[in-house]
């Protein structure tokens, strides 16, 4: 995870370049075309828009530099400072305070000219106000042209930056050149730095990643250091003060005893003292490089009292490895590594932030309930017993062997009864009814039953005794079975009579009987009578019920008018037949373009719009 | 193998006959037959429905409170087989089927028993309305039925008073 990311700065273009882009976009995204006889507030519009237009450009492209170049007050000190090593923060500042000078200015110089143009009378007037202000922009950004190729610089060298998260775990080696360092790097990283044997082959610092117990490490590889003063110091030297002041990291200092880098054992000790201040409060490890060719055992005594000297006073550990041999290597990055973890632990138990998370930790510890010991029991059955063996030939048998004795897989049938616990092993085999009388055995199994139907029997002797079952006698009653025998035949009278029985036999007895029928009569809807036509009209005399005659003629003067109306009704209905109609009223128009007929051959399935 | 119950008309299913349906929520619902499948997929409510089970019993129609029921249950808890409890447990099957059928006789009884007195209000009724009616040839029979509408007028004036 990189903290941050400087490669996303967008390029500067040098000034020509700068001028173009601005002025030509304020061509292409303005109004183009003006006439003098337009209206004089058109024409100042026209022209304050473009002159608005480009410092509006010019602002856009300047504020985004502005915010996108670090501010070296924001970001960790460790950048800045690199930073400050590497570009000088003066300069670095300078430049950008000059861009917002610039940006300022033209600021005001279209203010000025804006507000010049709205008293500008003609069109060449405007036209020439207009000119004058961009060109005194252009001016203004010209001015620039050192700074915007400054700037064009350092963005190019921060995008190469390697992304040092400062805050991560880091293991940062450092020591004079050529004791081995980058060799160190390239065996527990990727990283794939270049390894020279001459002195400051490293110019910068190289970062490479690795893993140990799950986590991601950092490693970081600095330039060599010579014993100098702070301010003797060289830009390459000063990225490696620089990483070693800043990084929260484990330090590693180099050393080559075999003196093989071209520097004296007594050299490098002072270097340690030099910058040992660098160090305090970090974990510090002195790697002892190059074991293959000199041990710390093969040292002058002096040299290594000095060493030692150093161990007891600083609390630093001293470890020994060989790039070249490989001896030692990973045993030296993981007691750097757990070092460096266990000091990181114990900074955030110091902080406070650690009783957010301790809040929601919880660590059980059962206690022991009582004293009996409850060692691992093994049954006695199971200790007697012989071990099994597929030779022996009186070996216990095991499902598989019944399987082979009873005909082999497919025909042997497994008993899975053989297996059952229950009180009676002579039950094992019974066949348990599951239905009687239309109920499932099954729901009426209960251990408690006997108790539960003798709580009924029980019940129901009591029901017995209060009665409930006692059935009352029907009393027939004479009276009650007449009373039944009087209201059925009413009854069945009451089916019997119709009306039409009624009428007649009142009307044999001389009554009146139009009360009769009376309602219901009324209560029907009477049947219009339809409009006879005149020849049944003129022989209304018969009874309406013999009409057979033939109705075709009905209507008609003579047999001779009916044949002609036939005829006529014939020719009429050829137009219509023709064109499929139902008759002259038909006016539906059938759709002219059947789909069916129309579109392509259909698949299976596909027919749902037919 | 078990008996199931109908969903719709609670009629038992016997093995290999009726239709189940699996709801996506994974509820089955079986049923007698097609008849109370289709009742299901209209959405009737078997309650509402008068020939089920289920409208009898809401009704009181049918006897549902009683100790026989207690009986038969679905047990969820697994039992050991045992032959005599399972011989206890058919014996009592029996028992407990005759015990239910006395007592709903009982039920159908107490149920039934106001309809006499109904009955017989609704006879009266009709004689009075249609004495003519009543079987004439026969003098004595005419003159029963005139008794019996003079003592009917008896008792409605009895039951008016």
């Amino acid at each position: 995870m990189a903290l941050y990311n400087f490669k996303r700065i967008q390029p500067i273009p040098a000034v020509n370049d700068f001028l173009d882009i601005v002025l030509s976009k304020t061509q292409r995204k303005t109004p183009t075309v003006i006439h003098k006889q337009y209206k004089i507030g058109r024409i100042r519009q026209f022209y304050m828009r473009k002159v608005k237009f480009t410092q509006d450009s010019f602002e856009e492209k300047l504020k985004a530099m502005l915010d996108e170049f670090p501010k070296l007050e924001d970001i960790h000190p460790f950048y800045s400072d690199l930073m400050n090593v590497l570009y000088d923060k003066d300069h670095y500042k300078l430049a950008l305070g000059q861009i917002n000078t610039a940006r300022h200015l033209i600021e005001q110089v279209s203010k000025e000219y804006v507000r010049l143009l709205k008293f500008g009378d003609s069109l060449y007037r405007c036209k020439t106000l207009k000119r004058a202000a961009l060109g005194r922009m252009a001016t203004i950004m010209k001015r620039q042209k050192d700074s915007l190729l400054y700037l064009e610089q350092v963005r190019q060298h921060l995008a190469r930056l390697p992304s040092i998260d400062p805050n991560t775990r880091t293991l940062l080696v450092c020591g004079y050149p050529n004791v081995g360092k980058s060799s160190f790097m390239n065996k527990i990283t990727r990283a794939d730095v270049d390894v020279q044997p001459y002195a400051f082959t490293t110019k910068s610092l190289f970062v490479g990643h690795m893993d140990y117990k799950y986590l991601r490490w950092q490693v970081i590889d600095t330039p060599g250091i010579l014993d100098h003063p702070l301010e003797q110091m060289n830009t390459i030297e000063m990225q490696s003060v620089t990483a070693l002041a800043h990084l929260r990291a484990c330090i590693m200092f180099f050393m080559d005893l075999s003196e093989h880098c071209g520097y004296s054992v007594a050299d490098q000790i002072k270097l340690y003292h030099n910058i040992k201040p660098l160090f305090v409060n970090k974990p510090t490890f002195i790697v002892i490089n190059k074991i293959d060719v000199m041990r710390l055992e093969d040292l002058p005594e002096e040299e290594q009292a000095m060493l030692k000297d150093i161990v007891e006073k600083d609390g630093v550990q001293i470890a020994q490895l060989s790039c070249f041999t490989d001896e030692g290597v990973m045993d030296v990055r993981n007691m750097a590594c757990d070092k460096l973890l266990s000091t990181r632990v114990d900074f955030k138990l110091r902080g406070s932030k650690i009783n957010d998370v301790i809040n929601k930790i919880h660590l059980a510890e059962p206690v022991a309930r009582d004293d009996i010991p409850r060692p691992p029991v093994i049954p006695e059955a199971v200790k007697g017993r012989p071990l099994y063996d597929m030779k022996d030939p009186k070996r216990r048998k095991l499902e598989r062997d019944l399987e082979a004795e009873g005909g082999g897989p497919g025909v042997y049938n497994v008993d899975l009864k053989k297996k059952y616990m229950l009180k009676n092993p002579d039950w094992k085999y019974d066949v348990i009814p599951e239905i009687m009388d239309g109920k499932n055995v099954a729901d009426f199994v209960d251990p408690d039953i006997e108790e539960k139907l003798d709580a009924l029997e029980r019940e129901e002797e009591r029901l017995m005794g209060e009665g409930y079952y006692d059935t009352e006698e029907e009393m027939v009653d004479s009276e009650e079975e007449r009373i039944k025998k009087v209201a059925e035949t009413i009854k069945e009278k009451k089916k019997l009579i119709s009306i039409d029985e009624m009428e007649e036999k009142l009307g044999q007895l001389g009554l009146d009987v139009s009360s009769v029928r009376a309602r219901s009569q009324t209560r029907k809807r009477k049947r219009t009578e339809s409009v006879g036509d005149e020849i049944i009209r003129s022989s209304s005399s018969v009874p309406r019920a013999i009409e057979t005659h033939d109705r075709s003629i009905s209507g008609m003067r003579d047999i001779k008018q009916k044949n002609e109306s036939e005829k006529q009704k014939k020719i009429a209905q050829r137009k219509p037949n023709l064109f499929a109609k139902a008759s002259e009223s038909d006016r539906k128009i059938q759709s002219k373009k059947p789909k069916h007929l129309y579109s392509s051959k259909s698949s299976i399935g596909k027919r749902d719009w037919r | 193998m078990r008996l199931e119950k109908c969903y719709f008309c609670s009629s038992t299913i016997y093995p290999g006959h009726g239709t189940t349906f699996v709801r996506n929520d994974s509820k089955i619902f079986r049923f007698c037959r097609s008849k109370c499948h289709a009742a299901f997929k209209h959405k009737r409510n078997p309650r509402k429905v008068r020939w089920t089970k289920a409208f009898r019993k809401a009704a009181g129609k049918e006897m549902t409170i009683d100790s026989t029921f207690e009986f038969e249950k679905r047990r969820n808890v697994p039992v050991r087989y045992d032959r005599e409890n399972v011989i206890t447990t058919i014996k009592a099957m029996k028992r407990v089927s005759e015990i239910r059928a006395k007592r709903e006789r009982v039920f159908y009884k107490n149920r039934m028993s106001s309809n006499k007195e109904r009955e017989r209000a609704e006879n009266i009724r009709e004689i009075q309305r249609h004495i003519e009616l009543a079987e004439t040839p026969s003098v004595k029979i005419k003159s029963q039925a005139a008794k019996v509408a003079e003592k009917t007028q008896q008792h409605i004036d009895m039951d008016i008073s």
